[in-house]
């Protein structure tokens, strides 16, 4: 659960950093559009994959529009992985259909890899490479490639190009694999923990360009388990468990649904009886945290109860106001904390 | 834009320049391979080539010296350390950090790294056969290669066979350190059967027929009778053709790409 101070925008995101992103990275619209314009950008029906007896991705059916940044949320081996790898062609399907644009990733192979980036968790490059002799390898890959220079500044890689791949950190091994996903100016960029090891900065620096890449029309697929990244990018998330989506709707549509409200917590300037705020409609709970009351309910809550309380001529003083999160949707709907599958892996 | 990248999707040509590139670069960069595959055989020929008994003629040997002896058998030693210890080596090690499956997700098939070290180690095979030929030449007195037509075709005949036979090591092993077991295990024996121990000509008849039916015997044979004026004879050519062949067909069929 996320705190906000009463008053305080919960949704407000510092924005315009980073100007200089990027051109270079956003053109692939074009490139296909007379084959695909109209179609999804992807779409997924009844996805199934098992590895021997263990069933990793079971009936999965998801549908992102061209422009959207869909979240693929989840802890480890819920099939998050095994889902993306099956919609860019990397792993072939037991039953079920995948489309990117109206392309099958098996047999329109070729279109494919023209229109859809990737970035993959586990991938290295040779240690004795440079950074920029590894670009400008991938760039020669596609036929309308995105400037070197300005996807290396982009992604804090400018000072970087002269160095050997085995000398560069876990961040900027990672930021390389960004650059590699969309230096081929792709339609679709499925990225698998893009902010995997990058520090808070790195982080922060990854989902500018990410929105400054979508801003050019550029599809979005981000699996991650980070759910601040998913609050803050994405449209819409699926939350995958088990191999089986348990939810897929906007951030805050999810967030509303975990606790079916919110709540606000003060420290009254007086005793008063619960029956006082029981009796409004907006209330569905009143409980006490010593000193404090914590009452929980939905529509115009905070106003309701602080009305309330002025009428009978009582003060609300130290008012938190809380929103459910994201988080707190995963637990209800999965039992389990992304944290702590984090600290796990 | 030409209509024909227009219409037909698929990798630009320039990007296989720019993976033999750096393939290129990275051999020069962790330069294991030229070491041996060209340092060693040169070597060893400039000391053979000082050795005063090395220089006689000998009946044994077919009124060969040993030092022209030994001139094929280093030739061949070039290509087959080069294919057999640092072919497979990048291979598996790409395939095990997932460079290849990486690369199979761009419009570059993941073959192309294969056919660019193919490229790389074959340029530094006819280098260091160019080098031993050279220095054997101007330094020791020696004629170049009497049928230059046959020594050309004994030579690409060897380094297929004996790529097929490296691919299909990378192909078995899983791991690096797999790897370099199965080469080991390969490498010298076939290297006893090229003769670079005892030129087989000082072995009973058996470890010729044996050596002759190897894929280094075979390649050692060929180019010293391309040397020697003549072109080789069916067998040797024969047996590098079916070791290409057959390697090459178990290669493809097992090798993974992740």
């Amino acid at each position: 659960m996320r705190t906000y101070m009463a008053g305080e925008a919960s949704m407000l995101r510092p924005k315009g950093a980073g100007e200089t992103i990027s051109k270079a990275v956003s053109r692939g619209a074009g490139a296909h559009l007379g084959r695909t314009a109209g179609r999804p950008a992807v779409q997924i029906t009844h996805l199934r994959k098992t590895y021997g007896p263990v069933t990793a991705v079971d009936d999965v059916s998801l549908s992102v529009a061209e422009g959207e940044i869909f979240g693929i949320l989840g802890p480890n081996g819920a099939g998050k992985t095994t889902t993306v790898e099956c919609a860019i062609g990397l792993r072939v399907p037991d039953a079920g259909t995948v489309s990117l644009f109206g392309l099958d990733p098996q047999s329109d192979r070729r279109e494919i890899h023209e229109i859809v980036g990737v970035q993959l968790q586990s991938s290295a490059f040779p240690a004795k490479l440079r950074v920029g002799e590894i670009l400008d390898m991938y760039r020669s890959f596609y036929r309308q490639p995105a400037d070197v220079t300005e996807l290396a500044e982009a992604l804090g890689l400018a000072g970087k190009r002269r160095d050997y791949y085995r000398s560069l950190s876990g961040g900027q091994r990672q930021r390389l694999s960004v650059a590699l996903a969309l230096i081929g100016r792709p339609k679709i960029a499925v990225l698998d923990e893009m902010t995997a090891g990058l520090d808070p900065q790195g982080r922060r620096d990854a989902w500018n360009l990410i929105e400054r890449v979508r801003e050019r029309g550029v599809t979005i697929v981000l699996v991650t388990h980070f759910m601040e990244e998913a609050e803050r990018l994405c449209d819409r998330v699926a939350l995958i468990d088990g191999g089986r989506i348990v939810a897929l709707d906007t951030p805050a549509s999810l967030a509303a649904r975990a606790r079916g409200g919110k709540s606000i917590r003060f420290l009254p300037s007086a005793p008063f009886d619960d029956r006082l705020l029981t009796g409004l409609a907006e209330v569905t709970r009143v409980e006490r945290e010593g000193r404090h009351v914590v009452v929980t309910g939905t529509g115009e809550l905070a106003s309701a109860v602080i009305l309330t309380l002025h009428a009978a001529g009582l003060e609300a003083r130290d008012v938190r106001l809380d929103a459910s999160t994201l988080e707190d949707a995963f637990v209800r709907l999965t039992g389990t904390h992304l944290n702590e599958e984090e600290e796990q892996s | 834009m030409s209509l024909h990248t227009l219409t037909r999707p698929g990798a630009p040509r320039a990007a296989f320049g720019k993976i033999v590139l750096n393939e290129a670069r990275l051999a020069w960069r962790q330069p294991a391979g030229i070491v041996a595959g060209i340092g060693i055989s040169l070597l060893l020929l400039i000391i053979f080539g000082e050795i005063h008994v090395f220089r006689q003629h000998d009946a044994r040997l077919g009124e060969l010296s040993a030092f022209q002896v030994y001139i094929p058998i280093l030739i061949s030693f070039s290509i087959g350390i080069l294919a057999l210890a640092y072919l497979p080596g990048p291979l598996v090690s790409y395939r095990e950090q997932g460079i290849l499956r990486r690369l199979s997700t761009t419009p570059v098939p993941a073959s192309w790294v294969l056919a660019a070290q193919l490229v790389v180690q074959a340029c530094l095979m006819m280098i260091a056969t160019g080098i031993l030929i050279a220095v054997s030449v101007a330094f020791f007195g020696e004629s170049a290669p009497g049928n230059p037509a046959g020594f050309v075709l004994a030579l690409m005949l060897s380094i297929a066979a004996l790529f097929a036979v490296g691919l299909a090591i990378a192909a078995a092993a899983r791991t690096p350190g797999a790897a370099r077991g199965l080469m080991a295990a390969a490498f010298y024996p076939l290297m006893f059967f090229s003769g670079i121990y005892f030129p087989m000509q000082l072995l009973p008849g058996v470890f010729q027929g044996i050596s002759h039916l190897t894929p280094l015997g075979a390649a050692v044979q060929a180019v010293q009778d391309s040397m020697l004026g003549e072109f080789p004879p069916a067998a040797p050519l024969l047996v590098l053709v079916a070791y290409a062949l057959v390697f090459g067909y178990l290669a493809k069929r097992f090798f993974r790409w992740e």
